[in-house]
């Protein structure tokens, strides 16, 4: 096996082991632990990259999915990553009406445990619903998304693409920007680019600007050209279709020309700059395809393989504190 | 048992914010009133059927008078009866309490007034009271029967937790009120602004990607209904304020002569926004905790005067509706058992006169509501709480007497225990 994977046990050797439980915010990592489990990412980047991708590290053990909310890249992201790692893999799509919501997020912690996954990766519309769950159940927690929370897993990949396009992360300028307000991905970039000394930068019109992000450790821009000038990263969110129907921003097409991101605006940003998008894009709204596709500018398919690489990252490192005899 | 007996409660330090006495005393009980009460020195010369409780020098005070309690009695009776409550209230030397209208059915018809009045007869360990809706069902479009409630004993009127949107139902209510001097209590919120808010917006609650409004809504509201109590000269009660920029709205509007009584709760005196940290379910509450800087004018406010009246906003709600994500999980906290150590929190911190925090919880919600209880006099009902000042104590929400757990003070350590509470004469709680 270890032929099959250069460089796996002498990063897990090297690296700090991981001390946690559950990975449910990028804001609980120290420095030691995030650029641990990006080295070990790394390493499972040149797996996936191999014919034969499959390791035993998880042998054994149940992967449940369970989403609360649609998701068709994060959830196969995850499957494939338990997969790679030998993991058998589950998932669980709950449809839920938003009045039973809640009870049925209990009710099925308490069923899935009775169930004995190992480790249990949890999508949920509502803010703290990883965090809950984790007080339920008792294997290992992985946040999938979380209402307007945190999304780690998808600040650890976006991490681990920056750093292997650009070498390092400590003094990168990432301007994170579009819909901040309602974004997970936001949150959870912004404390993990924190932890590994990026500058950050949030930019958006004031009415997806959420209250008091001056204070999160960037600085808050509302002119998009100015918000991502000498910038070496420019990372557009998602505007979500029923927030643009005049409630949060007047028009799909005023967007576009205030905030959405095409090569003209882009020449404000540093030489050599990235262009990243966590997916689905809507093009024309907040990002136009000639940017997006420009493999030359362009990390938005790079991110989706690291996605892999990242959530095996942290599944293995999950797996080494794992009771073996429960 | 009492009632036959008189009894004398010697060497205790008296508390009356009626005559502003602070200091050593004693107070004899006969037949449900205060017969005698001695400032200065204990009573020697008692003749021998006069049971004499040695108070050593604890806070004998009026029993607490309580105008937000919610019950769930009738409806939800699994969260809360009304002698459950009443029991509880025992405990924490809450004598007199008032309950909310949001029952099921709503308290809107003198029917419901009159069963909630008859099921409170048969109960002993509190005086219950009632308030009634504002507006029909709380629904904040029709006026409620205001008039026919009052003659069934409704003590004043509210929509509860639910602001009234509409100003022109809510100048009618007011100036309708008026005309049978009921006060309208009534949450100062733009309700826009306000809307799906689970948290106060600001840094900490977006970190938290928690649904929040932000704090000026509650200036907005009171600014709207301090001109509609002038418009219509009705009678207002602010239900639970919590900021500093709707308490500078509030002096205004006692400053121009605006017939205003503002509550605030235990809760936002206690803790502020970042005690929901970790998506803390038992700590989120409505209206929502506050930065700092706005408990702090709170307390200033209450130390002032400015506010008038603490409620303990009794709000029980079972576990299930607590563990629940946190934007979905059911709002308040119980608090009539931890109203009075967690008040003389800021008595220890020397934050407030012992005797103004008195004043809060007694003589100013009795005269609020017109009741001879509150004080310390010759022939005033002998509703009473004795407390030991000083007696750490930790609060642990499973050992409350209320059929509901959802404390938010559980696991606080506070100094002040409840050692007797008397209501019309009547011993009703005893610690052990």
């Amino acid at each position: 096996m270890t032929s099959m994977a250069p460089g796996i046990d002498e990063v897990r050797a090297r690296t700090f082991p991981f001390p946690r439980r559950h990975f449910l915010s990028a804001m609980d990592l120290n420095v030691v632990e995030a650029n641990g489990l990006l080295d070990l990412a790394d390493t499972f980047v040149d797996l996936n990259r191999q014919t034969s991708k499959k390791l035993d590290l998880l042998k054994g053990r149940t992967l449940m999915n369970l989403f609360f909310e649609n998701s068709t890249r994060t959830q196969s992201s995850f499957e494939l990553a338990g997969k790679r790692l030998g993991a058998d893999t589950m998932n669980m799509s709950v449809k839920t009406s938003s009045v039973a919501k809640g009870e049925t997020l209990i009710d099925t912690a308490v069923t899935l445990n009775a169930m004995r996954p190992d480790l249990l990766v949890i999508r949920h519309g509502s803010s703290g619903a990883a965090a809950l769950l984790a007080q339920k159940v008792g294997c290992s927690v992985i946040n999938a998304g979380d209402g307007q929370h945190e999304h780690p897993t998808q600040a650890l990949l976006d991490a681990l693409s920056m750093r292997r396009a650009f070498g390092h992360l400590a003094g990168l300028t990432v301007a994170i920007c579009g819909d901040v307000m309602h974004s997970r991905v936001a949150r959870s970039n912004v404390n993990l680019l924190n932890i590994l000394g990026a500058e950050v930068r949030l930019v958006g019109p004031p009415t997806l600007m959420p209250a008091g992000a001056e204070h999160w450790g960037a600085k808050v821009f509302h002119d998009l050209e100015k918000g991502i000038a000498g910038a070496d990263v420019v990372m557009m969110l998602r505007l979500q279709l029923e927030r643009m129907q005049g409630a949060l921003v007047p028009s799909t097409r005023e967007y576009f020309r205030f905030w959405g991101l095409d090569r003209e605006k882009l020449k404000a940003a540093a030489d050599g700059v990235k262009v990243m998008h966590p997916g689905p894009m809507n093009r024309g709204v907040e990002i136009d395809s000639d940017v997006a596709d420009d493999p030359a500018i362009s990390l938005i398919q790079d991110q989706v393989e690291m996605g892999v690489a990242a959530r095996m990252a942290v599944l293995a490192s999950l797996s080494a504190r794992l009771d073996n005899d429960r | 048992m009492s009632r036959a007996r008189p009894f004398a409660f010697n060497n205790a330090r008296l508390v009356d914010p009626e005559s502003g006495y602070d200091g050593h005393g004693a107070v004899v009980v006969f037949e449900g009133v205060i017969s005698d009460v001695s400032k200065g020195k204990d009573f020697s010369d008692l003749s021998d059927d006069v049971r004499v409780i040695d108070c050593n020098g604890g806070m004998l005070a009026p029993g607490l008078i309580d105008l937000r309690v919610k019950t769930g009695e009738p409806g939800f009776e699994t969260k809360e009866t009304l002698r459950s409550a009443a029991q509880a209230a025992a405990a924490g030397g809450v004598t007199t309490f008032v309950v909310q209208p949001d029952t099921l059915p709503v308290v809107d018809d003198p029917s419901v007034v009159d069963f909630i009045r008859r099921r409170a007869q048969d109960i002993e360990a509190a005086h219950i009271l009632v308030a009634g809706a504002a507006t029909k069902g709380l629904k904040g479009e029709q006026i409620a029967e205001i008039g026919l409630m009052q003659e069934a004993g409704c003590v004043y009127v509210t929509d509860g937790d639910r602001p009234i949107v509409d100003s022109k139902v809510m100048r009618r209510v007011m100036a309708y009120a008026a005309t049978f001097g009921m006060a309208v209590a009534h949450r100062p919120l733009d309700p826009w602004l306000s809307k799906g808010a689970a948290a106060t917006e600001g840094e900490f609650a977006a970190r938290l990607g928690l649904p929040a409004g932000p704090v000026i809504a509650e200036r907005i509201g009171l600014e709207r209904d301090l001109a509609l109590t002038e418009l219509s000269r009705g009678r207002l009660l602010v239900d639970q304020i919590t900021s500093a920029g709707a308490l500078e709205a509030l002096a205004r509007g006692k400053a121009r002569g605006v017939n205003v009584t503002a509550t605030a709760s235990i809760n936002h005196l206690s803790f502020n926004e970042l005690d929901i940290g970790d998506y803390r379910t038992f700590a989120k509450v409505d209206p929502p905790l506050r930065a700092e800087d706005d408990r702090q004018a709170l307390i200033e406010g209450l130390a002032s005067g400015l506010v008038d009246i603490i409620v303990s906003a009794h709000a029980p709600a079972q576990a299930e509706d607590k563990r629940l994500p946190f934007d979905e999980a059911a709002p308040g906290g119980v608090g009539l058992e931890t109203l009075l150590p967690a008040l003389l929190a800021l008595y220890h911190d020397e934050r407030v006169a012992l005797i103004d925090l008195i004043r809060a919880v007694t003589l100013a919600p009795a005269q609020f509501l017109g009741l001879s209880t509150g004080r310390i006099a010759s022939g005033a009902p002998a509703d009473l709480v004795l407390c030991d000042l000083n007696a750490p104590v930790i609060i642990d929400a499973d050992k409350l007497v209320s059929k509901s757990k959802n404390s938010p003070f559980d696991g606080r350590r506070l100094q002040g225990q409840v050692l007797m509470t008397v209501v019309g004469g009547r011993i009703v709680h005893r610690a052990e």
